[in-house]
């Protein structure tokens, strides 16, 4: 299993510099990602979960090289061999695109207006100089549009004549055009209506069986990442707090900030429900430009003790395949969700 | 998928079109075609457009739409007040309709010149009537005109030279209309390159093209006009002249459109679509000429057609001053010029009819432009 490796990121970091005055000197960093490592299999879902500004979205960016990393190295195991991204030049890079691609988060501002879905969908054949001819292109992007549920009739329509859960489809099917390892998905069900956020995660885990697709699925909402992930990641403020197996990070999650995240995720037994402890963690992230000294999570932290505000800890072992960054990770005994899986889509996500 | 047939009805801008094309699927509609269906709901737009279309039309065939060759004077016909065609003689209707012939007296007490009506000659006005040859465009020669008559006939008067006004209007529309329309063209072709680089890449390219443009917008415009029109070469043709100073006018009026299109072009380079063409693998042109300079396009245009009403208006205000179009070229800015005196005003009013033209097709082009504003963005509500 572990010699199946699609992607190992390794302490990578993105610092925004913070620019002032006629001169725009760089009066300060904005440490966006500051030191996120892990691996992803081929075929496996990563879920990473964290509340907004913790830098998942900058995470997924980084991989693609949609934004250049500061610092860290992300190694894509290929036919031949790992290869670091972050050293490729734009030509080398534009050879491995096909082998990465994006779903986003918002599916109005992802599609262009002026284009018809079959443009859309043809894009990247033709950018990538995958498809001679048109009716090869045409024909592909009627099996595309019809891998994701829609109809091959659509692709002469333009994206305002269709509703947000159709047009993540039409994102989706952009994804696939290139036949990727590695999809990352950014929120790509958060803009969307419950309903339509069971369709759609349905369809992700559908065509990750039929393409044989790795997903990074980056969400804020714990119930959905569950209800696809193999693994979790929980990111605070830059960093990955913990990581682990899907199932054991739920039931026994290490980090009292994942306890407070999952506390937070509504049961669908009343009488569960009304039985756990909600968690309500007090005060606003801190600014990623001037993070807390020590553990980042530790003024809001209610188990917090001297040395969490001095040392910083490390991302450790604490069981197989399940990793953690707190000092106190073996004394505390933590609440998580027991037995009952958190039930997927039908709690709203904000 | 029964969310499919909902939505496509729900998003259609206008519903009264919808049941005359219930056939068409608006869902296949370009962004074009959703444009010119928000736009042709504006009343207001539909006038303007047309009278810019009549006023276009005229200027393109202005001399066979003139009665009379805008140079021909006559020394003994001039300050005539406009005439009116006649329906109706003495004897009650007549066909063809006539102008009646003029006699020149002198006021016994301002010892001035005027014209009055001689009703004992009457002269035929007729349609398709051939009277001062022409080549049209330079290379036809013809001289048919659309209406006119043996006689003096002048609709609205004539100048100090006894040069007919309505034949110089519609000659001076030639240029006033076009000279606009190759300044804003030039500007808009280096604000929307110049925008887009800026926009685009950002960073020191930016931070100069922006200080440059204030530089430039901090020029004071007239003393700057009065210096350009006194640099030009001394020899050069009147045309030459002005199309110099409008290319002057354009170089350094391109930065406020560049603004517009830098602040666009930033906005939509941050958009997930172009960062999913990145992930593509596209490269800078193909993301710069598919996506960014289409979507940066309806926002020139509208920027264009309401730049155009200003250097028609700038045209007649330099005319005006002298220094933009000089006789014996004609435009409406030069037939103002003409009027500048209280007493022209106050004695042969007529001269300012060429200011009717010029609020009208500036009125036109404001109203389209707002239109086209208005409609650019159909996919808001």
């Amino acid at each position: 299993m572990h010699d199946d490796l699609l992607l190992e990121v390794e302490d990578l970091r993105k610092h925004f510099p913070i620019r002032h005055g006629l001169l725009r000197r760089v009066v300060g960093q904005v440490r966006a990602v500051d030191g996120v490592s892990f691996t992803l299999r081929r075929r496996e879902t990563l879920g990473i979960v964290g509340e907004s500004g913790c830098g998942k979205t900058t995470v997924g960016r980084c991989l693609l090289r949609l934004i250049e990393p500061t610092q860290g190295h992300v190694w894509l195991h290929t036919d031949a061999g790992p290869v670091d991204l972050t050293t490729l030049s734009a030509s080398q890079l534009k050879r491995l695109r096909p082998r990465m691609q994006m779903v986003f988060q918002d599916p109005q501002s992802s599609l262009n207006p002026r284009m018809t879905v079959g443009d859309i969908l043809a894009e990247p054949l033709v950018v990538n100089r995958v498809c001679r001819g048109r009716r090869a292109l045409q024909e592909r992007v009627c099996a595309l549009l019809e891998a994701v549920g829609l109809r091959a009739s659509d692709a002469r329509r333009y994206p305002h004549a269709f509703s947000g859960g159709q047009r993540q489809r039409i994102g989706i099917a952009r994804a696939l055009a290139l036949h990727p390892d590695l999809v990352v998905a950014d929120e790509p069900v958060s803009a969307l209506d419950v309903s339509v956020q069971a369709q759609i995660l349905n369809l992700l885990t559908d065509l990750r069986a039929k393409f044989g697709l790795a997903y990074i699925f980056i969400a804020h909402d714990l119930g959905v990442v569950a209800h696809i992930s193999d693994r979790v990641a929980v990111m605070y403020l830059g960093k990955i707090v913990e990581i682990g197996a899907t199932h054991t990070l739920f039931a026994t999650p290490r980090h009292p900030y994942t306890e407070a995240l999952l506390s937070a995720v509504p049961v669908a037994d009343p009488y569960v429900q009304r039985a756990r402890q909600r968690i309500r963690l007090g005060g606003d992230v801190p600014s990623p430009a001037s993070p807390p000294s020590g553990c980042r999570f530790h003024p809001r932290c209610r188990y917090a003790r001297p040395i969490c505000a001095q040392e910083e800890p490390v991302l450790r072992a604490v069981g197989p395949d399940h990793s953690v960054a707190c000092h106190l990770a073996d004394e505390l005994a933590l609440q998580g969700m027991q037995g009952s899986e958190p039930a997927a889509c039908e709690e709203s996500a904000p | 998928m029964s969310e499919h047939d909902a939505r496509a009805v729900d998003l259609t801008p206008d519903r009264g079109n919808l049941v005359a094309n219930a056939s068409v699927d608006p869902g296949q509609l370009s962004y074009r075609q959703l444009v010119w269906r928000r736009f042709r709901r504006s009343k207001l737009a539909l006038i303007g457009g047309t009278v810019l279309m009549v006023f276009y039309g005229m200027a393109l065939f202005a001399e066979f739409f003139a009665p009379y060759d805008a140079n021909r004077d006559n020394a003994r016909l001039r300050y005539v007040p406009p005439q009116t065609i006649h329906f109706r003689g003495p004897d009650g209707f007549s066909w063809p309709p006539f102008v009646y012939g003029l006699t020149q007296t002198r006021d016994p007490e301002t010892r001035e010149l005027i014209f009055t009506q001689d009703i004992s000659r009457r002269y035929p006005v007729r349609l398709l009537h051939r009277g001062d040859p022409y080549r049209l465009w330079g290379i036809f020669p013809c001289d048919l005109h659309l209406i006119g008559s043996d006689g003096p006939m002048y609709l609205l008067g004539t100048d100090r030279m006894g040069r007919d006004l309505l034949s110089r209007i519609l000659y001076g529309g030639r240029i006033s209309l076009t000279v606009g329309l190759v300044g804003v063209l030039l500007s808009v072709l280096l604000g929307s390159i110049l925008g887009t680089i800026s926009g685009y890449w950002g960073g020191v390219v930016d931070l100069l093209m922006q200080r440059l443009i204030e530089l430039l917008s901090a020029f004071p415009a007239i003393p700057l006009w009065m210096a350009l029109a006194a640099a030009l070469p001394p020899h050069w043709t009147g045309i030459q002249v002005y199309f110099g100073i409008t290319v002057i006018l354009s170089l350094l009026g391109w930065g406020g459109l560049a603004r517009q299109v830098r602040g666009k072009v930033l906005a939509m380079r941050e958009q997930d679509f172009v960062l999913a063409a990145r992930a593509a693998g596209a490269g800078h042109w193909y993301i710069l000429t598919r996506h960014l300079l289409p979507t940066a396009y309806s926002h020139i245009i509208v920027v264009a057609t309401l730049a155009i009403p200003g250097m028609i208006l700038g045209e007649t205000a330099l005319s005006f001053l002298g220094l933009g179009i000089r006789p014996p070229l004609t435009s409406w800015g030069v037939l103002l010029e003409e009027a500048q005196r209280v007493t022209v005003v106050l004695h042969y009013p007529w001269l300012l009819l060429p200011a009717v033209p010029v609020v009208l097709v500036v009125i036109g082009y404001n109203f389209v432009g707002d239109a086209l504003r208005d409609a650019a963005d159909p996919y808001s509500t």
